[in-house]
Parts: C-alpha cells; sequence; structure tokens
C-alpha cells in the first residue's frame, strides 16, 4: 500500500513539487537564518579568538568585552605577574583610531597593541608577511577583511602608507583574523607604537593577556587574580561568552532572525498545509474507495504518513543542501569569512520539518479517517 | 413499533438481512429510509435491487456489504454476522469477501490500469509486480490487456469501467456488489457490460448484486427485488406488470 501511497503523491507532479518547494524553502529559511544568526553572534567573541594564546583576561572591574573596555593603570601588568599560577602576563591595548587612506579618506578603524618582545595578542596566522615584520620601526599588520575593504582587489597592502592619527604607519603584513561583529578594520601593531598611535590619557593597558602555569586551571587562576588584584579576570571561554552576550543583549539581531526563522515556519505550515490539503482532497474519493473495499484506518494512516515523510525527507534535504551552497557559494565574501553550520542547526530545522508535517500531517488523516466508506456509492 | 418476526434465511444463502432499519438525521427531524427489510441474496445468481430514485437501493446494499450500519436488524454474509465485527475485522472482511464496482469508478490517478486492477491483492499485501500480473491475465479476459499499462485519464469511459470490473474480481470475492453501472451509459453500452459482468462476475458460488433503475436492462436478471419508500413490494424473476 506504501507503493500506491508514494505514487499517488509523486503522480501529481504540480503537488509534489509545491509540497517538495514549501518544504525546502521553510528548511531552507531556518537553517540559513539560524546559521547566519550563530555565526553573527559568535563574531562578538572574535577579539577573544584572534588572541589564542592568552589563557585569562584581566581587566579593569567595568569592561565587559573585548571592545568594550575601560583603562588599567600600567601598574596592573606587574600585580598580575605576581600571581601565583600566571605564567606569564603581557599588556594588551585595544583602542579606535582614525585613519587617512591613500585615497584621502577618513576611515575608523582598531588599534590592537600587541606585547612587544612575544608578540602575544596576534591571530593565530598570518595571510600574508610573517609575525616578525611588527618588530620594523611604524609596521602594523592589517587584518584581511580590513586589506580588502580599502585596497580594491589586485593592489597589494603591503608597504602601503597610513596616517594613523597624524602618525605615520606602514602596512607589512596581513593578519588572517575573524572578524568583528561590526567588521570594522583591524591594525595590529605592537605595544609601544600603538601608545604612539592613540594618544590618550595615563591610563592605556586595556589588558593584561595571562598564560597559566602547569598544573592550574585558568579558572583557578583567575579567581586567584581577581582576589590578590582586585581587577576582573575571565576565563577564556567566559569572556568569548560575554563578547557574546553584549551582541545578544544589545543588539536586535536575536528578535530580527527570531521573525525571519519563525516566518519560515508559518510559510512552511502555509505552503504545506495548503498543498496537502488539497492533495489529500483530490484523492479523497479514492481514499474512500480504499476503505470500502478493505483497507484499514491503520494502514490510510500509514499511507498519509509515508506521503509526508517522503515529502519531508527530499525537501529537508534539499533545503540544507541550499543552505550548504548559500554559504560556501559566498565564501569569499569578508562577511561570511569562517562561517560554519554548527551541528545543531539542521537538527532544530529538522524538528521544525517534523512540526510542519506532523500538523498538516494530523489535518490530512483527520479528513480521510471521517470520510464514510459508504460516501462512495454517492 | 414491534417488527414481527422474520422466518430464518436458506441455510446457503450469500447474504441474509434481517430486519433491517435505517434512519438519517435531517436537522432537527430523523428520516426513516428502510422500514425493516428482510432479504435473501443468493449465490450464483445476479439479483437486481431496482426502485425509483430515492427509495433506499444505495443505502440497502451499502448495509448488506458492510460499509453502512444499520440503525436496527443483522446482515448476515456467507454466516457471519458483519456487524457484530469488530471495525477491524469488518474491513478484512470486505477486503476477503466483496468486490465493488463504484458508479464514479474512483481508480488511482496516477497508478496504471493494471495496479489499479491489481488494488484488492495489493492491500492483502501481495507484491505489486505479483499483484499486477494477476489483474493482468483478468484484464485480458475483459478485453483491455493491451491497456494495462495505461494511466486512467488514457483510457476511455468505457475502458475505465473495465478497469473497476477487474479490480472487483481480481481476488476472487464470494459476493460483488455494482451500484449503476450502465447509468452513464447509451443502451448498447449498458447490455454489453451487463454481459460481461454476467460472464465474468456471476459463479456458482459467487453473489452479484445489482443496483439499478435502468429498465432497458431488467430482462438480464435472474431475480429482481424491488423497493419502494423503503419497503419490498416485490421479489421474483421477473418485473411485477405495471413496470
Ligand atoms: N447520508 C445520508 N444522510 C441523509 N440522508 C440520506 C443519506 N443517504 C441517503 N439519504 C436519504 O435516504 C433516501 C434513500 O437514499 P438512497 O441513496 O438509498 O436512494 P436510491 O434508491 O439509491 O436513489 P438513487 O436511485 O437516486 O440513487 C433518500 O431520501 C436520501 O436523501
Ligand atoms: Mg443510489
Amino acid at each position: 500500500m506504501l507503493w500506491i501511497a508514494i505514487r499517488m503523491l509523486t503522480g501529481d507532479a504540480q503537488k509534489f513539487y509545491g509540497l517538495l518547494f514549501g518544504i525546502a524553502f521553510s528548511t531552507l529559511l531556518i537553517t540559513q537564518q539560524m546559521t547566519i544568526f550563530v555565526n553573527l553572534v559568535q563574531r562578538g567573541a572574535s577579539g577573544v579568538f584572534n588572541a589564542p594564546e592568552a589563557e585569562v583576561w584581566v581587566m579593569d572591574p567595568v569592561s565587559r568585552t573585548t571592545d568594550v573596555s575601560y583603562a588599567m593603570p600600567a601598574t596592573a601588568l606587574d600585580k598580575v605577574r605576581s600571581v601565583p599560577g600566571v605564567e606569564w602576563a603581557v599588556p594588551h591595548l585595544r583602542a579606535v583610531a582614525n585613519v587617512r587612506t591613500a585615497e584621502g579618506d577618513l576611515e575608523g578603524v582598531a588599534v590592537i597593541g600587541v606585547d612587544d618582545a612575544t608578540l602575544i595578542g596576534l591571530p593565530r596566522r598570518m595571510a600574508q608577511g610573517d609575525k616578525s615584520v611588527l618588530f620594523a620601526p611604524d609596521a602594523v599588520a592589517i587584518d584581511d577583511t580590513g586589506a580588502q575593504r580599502f585596497f580594491p582587489a589586485g593592489a597589494s597592502p603591503i608597504g602601503a602608507r597610513l596616517e594613523l592619527n597624524d602618525q605615520r604607519a606602514v602596512i607589512r603584513g596581513i593578519a588572517d583574523a575573524i572578524p568583528s561583529f561590526t567588521s570594522t578594520v583591524v591594525l595590529y601593531t605592537r605595544y609601544s607604537n600603538a601608545l604612539n598611535f592613540v594618544p590618550g590619557t595615563r591610563n592605556r593597558l586595556s589588558f593584561v593577556l595571562v598564560g597559566v602555569s602547569e598544573g592550574q586551571t585558568p579558572e583557578q587562576v583567575a579567581d586567584r587574580i581577581e582576589a590578590e588584584t582586585g581587577l576582573k579576570a575571565k576565563t577564556r571561554d567566559e569572556f568569548a561568552q560575554a563578547g557574546i552576550d553584549f551582541i545578544i543583549e544589545n543588539t536586535g539581531i536575536p528578535t530580527n532572525f527570531g521573525i525571519t526563522v519563525f516566518l519560515g515556519f508559518v510559510v512552511g505550515v502555509a505552503i504545506v498545509g495548503l498543498t496537502f490539503s488539497l492533495f489529500i482532497r483530490d484523492n479523497i474519493k479514492q481514499f474512500g474507495a480504499l476503505k470500502a473495499i478493505g483497507v484499514t484506518n491503520g494502514k490510510i494512516v500509514r499511507m498519509v504518513a509515508a506521503q509526508a515523510g517522503l515529502v519531508g525527507m527530499i525537501g529537508y534535504a534539499l533545503g540544507v543542501v541550499g543552505t550548504v551552497l548559500f554559504i560556501y557559494g559566498f565564501s569569499a565574501n569578508p562577511f561570511f569569512k569562517g562561517f560554519y553550520i554548527p551541528w545543531q542547526v539542521p537538527l532544530i530545522s529538522l524538528v521544525a520539518v517534523v512540526i510542519i508535517l506532523a500538523i498538516t500531517g494530523l489535518i490530512a488523516i483527520r479528513s480521510v479517517l471521517r470520510t464514510e466508506p459508504a460516501a462512495v456509492f454517492r | 413499533m414491534t417488527i414481527p418476526a422474520s422466518p430464518p434465511c436458506e441455510a446457503e444463502a450469500a447474504i441474509c438481512a434481517r430486519g433491517i432499519i435505517r434512519d438519517f438525521e435531517a436537522g432537527q427531524t430523523t428520516i426513516r429510509v428502510l422500514h425493516g427489510i428482510d432479504a435473501e441474496i443468493r449465490s450464483g445468481e445476479m439479483t437486481y435491487v431496482v426502485g425509483e430514485s430515492g427509495s433506499g437501493k444505495t443505502t440497502l446494499i451499502s448495509i448488506m456489504c458492510g460499509i453502512l450500519w444499520p440503525t436496527a436488524g443483522e446482515v448476515k454474509v456467507f454466516g457471519t454476522d458483519i456487524y457484530k465485527l469488530s471495525d477491524t475485522e469488518l474491513v478484512n472482511f470486505r477486503l476477503n469477501n466483496i468486490g465493488f464496482i463504484f458508479q464514479q469508478y474512483n481508480l488511482i490517478p496516477s497508478i496504471d490500469a493494471a495496479a489499479n486492477a491489481a488494488v484488492p491483492l495489493i492491500a492483502k499485501g501481495m507484491p505489486v509486480e505479483e499483484a499486477r500480473e494477476k489483474a493482468k491475465v483478468l484484464l485480458d479476459k475483459l478485453n483491455i490487456g493491451n491497456q494495462a499499462d495505461k494511466l486512467p485519464r488514457q483510457l476511455s469511459g468505457g475502458q475505465q469501467q473495465r478497469v473497476a470490473i477487474a479490480r472487483a474480481l481480481v481476488h476472487e470475492p464470494r459476493l460483488v456488489v455494482c451500484d449503476e453501472p450502465t447509468a452513464a451509459l447509451d443502451a448498447r453500452s449498458g447490455r454489453r457490460v451487463m454481459d460481461l459482468l454476467r460472464e465474468v462476475a456471476v459463479a456458482p458460488d459467487r453473489a452479484c448484486i445489482i443496483v439499478t433503475h435502468d429498465n432497458r436492462i431488467f430482462d438480464l436478471a435472474d431475480r429482481i427485488i424491488v423497493l419502494e419508500d423503503g419497503r419490498i413490494t416485490h421479489d421474483g424473476k421477473e418485473m411485477p406488470d405495471g413496470h
């Protein structure tokens, strides 16, 4: 009987493709929007991910994220270094500055000052040039998405001069970095250079990055730093989460994406529900005939379930493949750099598809079960 | 109201209906469509149920073949009191014992003629290909063997009806029920279909009930039951005088 059920469905090409489209569209919308949401929100932690060596971030108690920080006095560094369990501690400066490009445009950039000696605070890899280029005077490394923004395709940023808050800076390398939430251009330079580039008040030390001694957990060390220095200390994971939470709490992003995902679900219910109801209504006489001939309600339910299941499986697969192609197709676009589909996302859209089909399937089954077999003689 | 006790049926009766009453709710009022029908259908015969429109013919045969519950009364089909069966047992009883020919055929549009004719076998669990092969033999007998691979919409109305007839017979049921088989046909085609049904549907161990008000084919019946306003007014080999 399942063979007949499937043929009934696929034989009506128009409705079959309509149903596939409905499920695929919903899956695509839900999967794609949630993927973008998750990746975008994780950009709130890009500052943390871009300094992979740091196991603990130490900051002023009022600082909240890598981009929302209040500077500490320079003495904080020595205080942190004296805490037991701190293997190493380096200064880390994060500030904003204005840059005048070769074309004369003024742009806001983020300046990140990394440790002069160890260069801790740089992203894991350079896209172009070696990390050691930063030892040259006035040298900065630009992040790769920034390079694409500042320099049109073909023009090499290496060697380009920038006017950074009226100070001369020369781009010597390109860092392979995760873009920030706002896609701000980032310039990496040594801490001592950064102090020159970014004029300011007495206190300029944004963070102290800490590595913990062997046998110590970052949590223990962070607690001890807080207790002994009165500063705030967060493990890498905690601080990354703080960055993500900040985006979620302070932007309309969850609402916007939530609305789109919800609409995807509603559109799915609408398209699939209507088409499936039409399909069942068109075939109600045939179902009635089958019931009269001697197909039990249980088998009828299984037939409808098989029809819904087939549509669901193919439609869902198309939707997920569509999302993968979408992300893949835009992978060259800096906005989508590093985008991935967390496994939870397809699972959630699968649940959505199952709910859509359960709703429409139950309505369909109800109308089929209600048809009296005696109706076939009318 | 008391119903006078009816005499028992013949032992070998295919269908034994006793005291069949059927009411329909129509808004506030209840309409009694069948007023205590006693009837017997025998195997090896083609029995016509005739009567004016609205006399209750369809209602009666629906009850006799187990797709419509009577308000009161008892129906035994080959000795089984079918309305004492559970829902599932009744469905399976129909599948194993009854062949239906619906007026609108109700073929499944997206499977071919052979598969449509094979539906009862497939419903019984026979593999699709095996069932189609069996159905093809029957389609051959009905002279549409060469149409076996066509979809219903590629067939003429008459060919579709033959597919429907094949579907009613493919699982060799002991009872075949047919509502208005000639209503949509001209006189000649109507006769041809009835001849065909006589040939393929009537067998010594099979009963065949045909509902019709087509007086052009009354002469082909072995037995005619006349219904008037939900009561049997005649039961015999020929139509009563005046019809
Ligand atoms: N499901 C129903 N609900 C309400 N009334 C019904 C229902 N089925 C049949 N009736 C009524 O019962 C009466 C007999 O109907 P039935 O269909 O048995 O007549 P029939 O002899 O088959 O007529 P026809 O020759 O027109 O097919 C009619 O008055 C009809 O309106
Ligand atoms: Mg009728």
